[in-house]
């Protein structure tokens, strides 16, 4: 079966610095994948290839298409959701004004009945500012207004960042909860290793703008080099 | 009493009209961080069309006020909308600098083509409302002031809602904030920006057919109000349309109010008194009256 998301030798660059030298990954339905890497690797880039927030060249592959080059609002309305670094929350609208902007692409009124099973605590938070919301909270908030898009494929930058160890576990149980009873494939870049490969099925390792290494999450859990560079044991 | 309801109605119409064009500012400012230098030849470029509808015939015969009035905001919309994919569109790449120059061209060639297409003289532009008064408990009120400030802040009002009751409105405010997550969700965000113009448009033409029958019509009608609504918009803080409106208002009043009971006031200082008003806000209140501070957490 072909995968749900390809990327073949895609690289992309930021004025003249080169960020990407040719990555090439791939991601099936139903799957988490973990992208790893130190600071600087590429991970973000490589998320914002996909997206079209960054230009890329080489081919993008997403459900048997190719994607163009039409930018991240194309990208969305092909099937991808990108919760970028930072969360992307509008700090200035509301909790529900967030939600419903998640559901914008969507014909007639949203249905939150399903996000607010995973997410319940954002009914009573409703009309809250989402700026004074926690790191934890609006984190939270954008996988929820992600979820409404009804993707195929959730790209995840980071989750983890700023966040206490509890709260990022938290959040890596709701992502696995997503995929196991939705069915919705995930591609997570991490810099905390352990929590990814504990969450995800396979993972690649980036080095400077390649991909170093790749496997499935016990492979890598084993491997020596992943384990004294990126989990410290 | 009888003075002071005058002078606060006055100030009410001529904020009205400040308010409305402030509020056509701060739409273009909080998308972009762009002030539209145009924004009054613009206003004053409809308010020549609707001069065109009311006064040549079309198909035979002329319009009669309100039909012309609704015409232009139609008419209004398109430009607005126009000017932003023929002009500023193509500068999207480019600095906030280079877009301030084009809105500043775009100010000289409104202005000398309405001078020569209508000539420069200055023209009668009718008014919608009688110039008789109302007498409520022996106080005379102005139907005129009255009128105009209704019109425009039911204009305002109307766009309110849009922006607070429509899902395409919602989707321009979280443009505003946080442009890339909204392209990220699916929203074409550059033609919200055109759509921000076509509004902007229309609050210019509001703002231009109320003035117009007490300053009269010519090319050079909106410059002075421009610098009102500019210091209205920054008294409110330029990121908020509330702080605009309130900004318009107030200052509408508060020179009405300086000109009715401080002689030294005259016609001629009230652009200077306006500007240092807004001088001595911006030293007690560097932000705006307005000018919210987002709490924001990690
Ligand atoms: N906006 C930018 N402008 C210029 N260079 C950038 C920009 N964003 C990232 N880079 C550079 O691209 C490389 C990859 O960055 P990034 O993808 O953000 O890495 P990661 O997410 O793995 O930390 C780094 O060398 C970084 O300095
Ligand atoms: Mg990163």
């Amino acid at each position: 079966m072909a995968p749900l998301l390809e990327l073949k030798d895609v690289s992309a660059r930021y004025g003249p610095v080169a960020a990407l030298h040719g990555v090439s990954l791939t991601v099936d339905a139903g799957e988490i994948v973990a992208i790893l890497g130190a600071n600087g690797a590429g991970k973000t880039t490589t998320l914002r290839a996909v997206s079209g927030t960054v230009r890329r060249d080489g081919d993008v592959v997403f459900a048997g298409k190719r994607l163009g080059r039409m930018g991240p609002e194309g990208t969305a309305r092909a099937g991808i959701a990108h919760v970028p670094e930072g969360r992307g929350i509008f700090a200035e609208l509301t909790v529900w004004e967030n939600l419903r902007m998640g559901a914008y692409m969507r014909r007639g009124r949203p249905n939150f009945s399903t996000v607010l099973e995973y997410f319940p605590w954002l009914d009573a938070r409703r009309n809250q500012q989402a700026g004074t919301l926690s790191g934890g909270e609006q984190q939270m908030l954008a996988l929820a207004r992600a979820f409404l898009q009804r993707p195929r494929l959730l790209m995840l930058d980071e989750p983890s960042l700023g966040l206490a160890p509890l709260v990022t576990r938290e959040v890596f149980r709701v992502v696995s909860d997503l995929n196991h009873k939705e069915g919705l494939a995930v591609l997570v870049v991490e810099q905390n290793a352990a929590i990814a490969l504990g969450a995800a099925q396979r993972a690649y390792v980036l080095e400077t703008g390649n991909v170093a290494l790749s496997g499935t999450a016990e492979q890598l859990k084993s491997d020596d080099a992943v384990r004294s560079a990126y989990l410290g044991y | 009493m009888q003075q002071f309801f005058q002078a606060l109605m006055a100030g009410l119409a001529d904020g009205a009209i400040f308010a409305s064009l402030a509020l056509a500012l701060v739409l273009i400012y909080k998308a972009t961080e762009v002030i539209n230098f145009a924004q009054g030849e613009m206003a004053m470029f409809t308010t020549y069309i609707a001069y065109a509808l009311l006064t040549h015939p079309h198909f035979g015969h002329t319009l009669s006020y309100w039909p012309a009035f609704f015409m232009t905001l139609v008419i209004a919309f398109v430009f607005g909308v126009g000017l932003q994919r023929v002009v500023i569109k193509p500068l999207e790449k480019a600095s906030v600098l280079t877009v301030v120059m084009a809105t500043i061209a775009l100010l000289v060639i409104l202005n000398g083509l309405a001078a020569w297409i209508w000539s420069p003289e200055l023209k009668f532009f009718p008014s919608p409302f009688p110039t008789s008064t109302w007498v409520i408990g022996g106080v005379h009120i102005s139907k005129q002031d009255t009128g105009t400030f209704g019109v425009t802040l039911a204009c305002v009002f109307v766009l309110w809602l849009f922006f607070r009751f429509t899902k395409l409105g919602l989707a321009m405010r979280a443009g505003a904030v946080n442009p890339v997550a909204a392209r990220l969700l699916g929203v074409r965000t550059s033609w919200l920006l055109a759509l921000g113009w076509g509004f902007a448009a229309v609050l210019g033409a509001v703002s231009g057919m109320m003035s117009a029958p007490t300053n009269f019509l010519s090319p050079s009608m909106m410059q002075a109000v421009l610098i009102f609504a500019f210091a209205s918009a920054v008294l409110g803080g330029l990121e908020s349309p509330v702080g605009a409106v309130a900004g318009g208002l107030g200052l509408g009043v508060l020179l009405s109010m300086l000109g009715t009971y401080v002689h030294p006031v005259t016609p001629e200082l009230r652009l200077p008194v306006a500007l240092l008003i807004l001088l001595v806000v911006l030293l007690i209140k560097p932000a705006g009256l307005f000018g919210r501070v987002v709490v924001r957490r990690v």
